[in-house]
């Protein structure tokens, strides 16, 4: 679809006064949506003297913040922690899950609606059911206090990523496949040389979502090294930051805006992907 | 259609006329693609599923062997134990007022960007932005806005001669405070409404228009019926969703409640203000790994999974779609 399509409006013609209150609305609305991010900005420019007051701009910018996050705590330490669990699971999610969400979506099995039905309550269970079991399991296995209980799981499969990538393959045409299988392919062929090259916006798109889990992960950094401060996530230590320097709110929101911007970034790079991928999360398909 | 490379009369749905050999490489073929899944999905779903009911059913600290004690967990969670009625009224009271008030702002702004004529990629990733913000972060920055000292929505109400509360310090304010939190992220949701509305056919608007409906009636006989399939799913995930509420609630308490928290670790401040924002889930998490309860936990996690699987199952009734239809 291109540009001018004929809005609804076309046959009804609105009178003025009614778009002006409609773009008034959309911009009160849009004030609103921003204006926590505003004041975050702000205030993480205050200096701590100021950062005590009511005051809501900075009489002075402080830029200084930024590095003060880095020397008064290793937040350099909690990043490294971070990216290495969101890389990680990412890179295993997809190892795992591409395989799966293929035989699910394209391969004819018996017991393969079983299995998605499976998957889909694995995806919907709240994580905290099942805690206590594998924390007793990764205790056992002498990997707690590290983040690796949340990595490893990652190798066997996701059911979010898995659930996700499926309703992305189903809208591949199966006359695709069996032309390749035609031409001789295996099953595995065929994934590799047809599927994921026609899947990459699904693939980025779930892999976004998988790092983007990782890196905002509370629960399970929580569970799993809240008593190991070195391997601590970006998460973990924002939670902590007050408890460790009282009520120092400009380092608070200079950490808080350092732990939002990746999202940020990467998202304005990937929109469309990002979008498409919330949407078949929805009844689609 | 795997079925064009096959013989024609054997075709299909009688595996029995399908030779053998070829039979078995298709099940290995299928099982090098699920192996990993199926080892995944039994250690880490229905084996700690299992385990969840046995412990359940013992008394367990991680330092003993745990020791069977029936139902004594049961009986002690239904009858005795005040502090899980009170975290199972406040996950209620999540369920009741946080989903319908994410979907009444995913519907009102996803509606808003549908009339807009202009502008609506704009403020499509402004309403969206929020819905980024990593929970955590967004959770302090809302802790930070709201407080009751120096924060800013409280300087801005005075400006009106308003005396704001003391919000996420507040027993009576705190479960408010995060449902404004979780209105203002409501973006993805905003996303999955806008997508449906945007799938909703321009003519019946129009018809609608010359049959002389007005705004109203074109909403609640168009629109609404349109849209509610997509308002049945996203009640229902968003009762699972907030069936399991813990990371807001939990950094929520942790960061307004101060610098007291110099023992006891991460979880020693859960609930405050006077457990007014300890959910069913935190309670199972403090029972768990604050009180090594571990029998006790358990009890609690297997009557939550009822509760999660029960929703679920009204989830996959309604949404054959969802399932239905491979190839």
């Amino acid at each position: 679809m291109t540009v001018t399509l004929p809005r609804r409006g076309t046959m009804v013609r609105e009178s003025w006064l009614v778009v002006v209150a409609r773009n008034s609305v959309a911009i009160a609305a849009a004030a609103i949506f921003v204006a926590p991010f505003l004041f975050v900005v702000l205030m993480s420019f205050m200096t701590s003297d100021q950062a005590l007051t009511s005051n809501l701009w900075p009489t002075t910018w402080h830029p200084g913040n930024f590095v003060d996050i880095f020397t008064k705590m290793p937040m350099f330490d909690y990043l490294v922690n971070t990216m290495t669990y969101a890389l990680l699971a990412t890179g295993f999610m997809l190892l795992s899950s591409i395989p799966a969400a293929y035989a699910l979506a394209k391969l004819k099995w018996r017991g393969s609606t079983a299995v998605f039905v499976v998957v889909i309550c694995m995806m919907m269970l709240p994580p905290q059911v099942v805690t206590v079991p594998l924390y007793l399991m990764w205790s056992n296995a002498g990997l707690t206090g590290t983040l690796w209980p949340l990595i490893l799981p990652m190798l066997v499969g996701d059911a979010f990523s898995i659930f996700l990538l499926r309703q992305f393959l189903m809208t591949i045409p199966g006359t695709v496949l069996d032309a390749a299988r035609i031409d001789g392919c295996s099953e595995w062929q065929v994934l590799l040389r047809v599927v994921v090259p026609m899947a990459k916006p699904g693939i980025a798109a779930t892999a976004i979502f998988q790092f983007f889990y990782a890196w905002n992960d509370y629960y399970g950094p929580l569970l799993y090294t809240s008593e190991d401060q070195a391997n601590w996530t970006l998460s973990i230590a924002l939670s902590q930051f007050k408890t460790l320097h009282h009520v120092e709110w400009n380092l608070v929101m200079a950490a808080t805006l350092l732990v939002m911007a990746p999202v940020v970034i990467v998202f304005f790079f990937a929109q469309k992907a990002f979008v498409q991928g919330v949407t078949l999360t929805g009844v689609k398909g | 259609m795997t079925a064009l490379l096959e013989r024609p009369a054997s075709v299909a749905d009688k595996p029995p006329r399908r030779r053998p050999a070829r039979r078995w490489r298709h099940r290995l073929t299928v099982l090098s693609f699920m192996a990993p899944a199926l080892l995944g999905i039994g250690v880490f779903f229905l084996y700690p599923l299992l385990a969840a009911v046995y412990f359940s059913f013992t008394r367990f600290d991680l330092l003993t062997v745990p020791r069977w004690v029936g139902l004594r967990n049961y009986t002690y969670l239904f009858t005795q134990d005040s502090v899980a009625g009170q975290a199972a009224l406040n996950t209620v009271w999540f369920v009741l007022i946080l989903v319908p008030a994410r979907m009444l702002a995913a519907l009102l702004t996803s509606m808003l960007l549908v009339s807009l004529k202009r502008g609506g990629g704009f403020f499509r990733t402004i309403f969206y932005l929020p819905a980024l913000a990593p929970p955590v972060a967004a959770t302090i920055a809302f802790v930070f806005l709201f407080n009751p000292a120096t924060g800013p929505v409280n300087e801005v109400l005075s400006w009106f001669g308003v005396d704001g509360p003391l919000w996420f310090d507040s027993p009576d304010w705190s479960k408010p405070s995060l449902v404004l939190l979780g209105t203002w992220a409501v973006g993805d949701l905003m996303v999955i409404f806008l997508a449906a509305l945007l799938d909703v056919p321009k003519p019946l608007y129009e018809a609608a228009a010359i049959d002389g409906a007005n705004a109203w009636q074109r909403f609640w006989h168009v629109t609404f019926p349109s849209l509610s399939p997509v308002l049945v799913f996203a009640a229902v995930t968003g009762v699972i969703q907030t069936l399991q509420y813990f990371t807001q609630a939990a950094v929520a308490a942790s960061v307004a409640s101060g610098t007291a928290t110099t023992g006891g670790g991460i979880s020693s401040t859960f609930g405050y203000p006077e457990n007014s924002t300890l959910t069913y889930p935190l309670h199972l998490y403090v029972s768990g790994f604050r009180y090594y309860d571990m029998g006790y936990a358990n009890a609690l996690a297997v009557v939550l999974f009822v509760v999660a699987f029960g929703v679920t199952v009204v989830l996959l009734r309604r949404f054959r779609a969802f399932t239905g239809g491979a190839r």
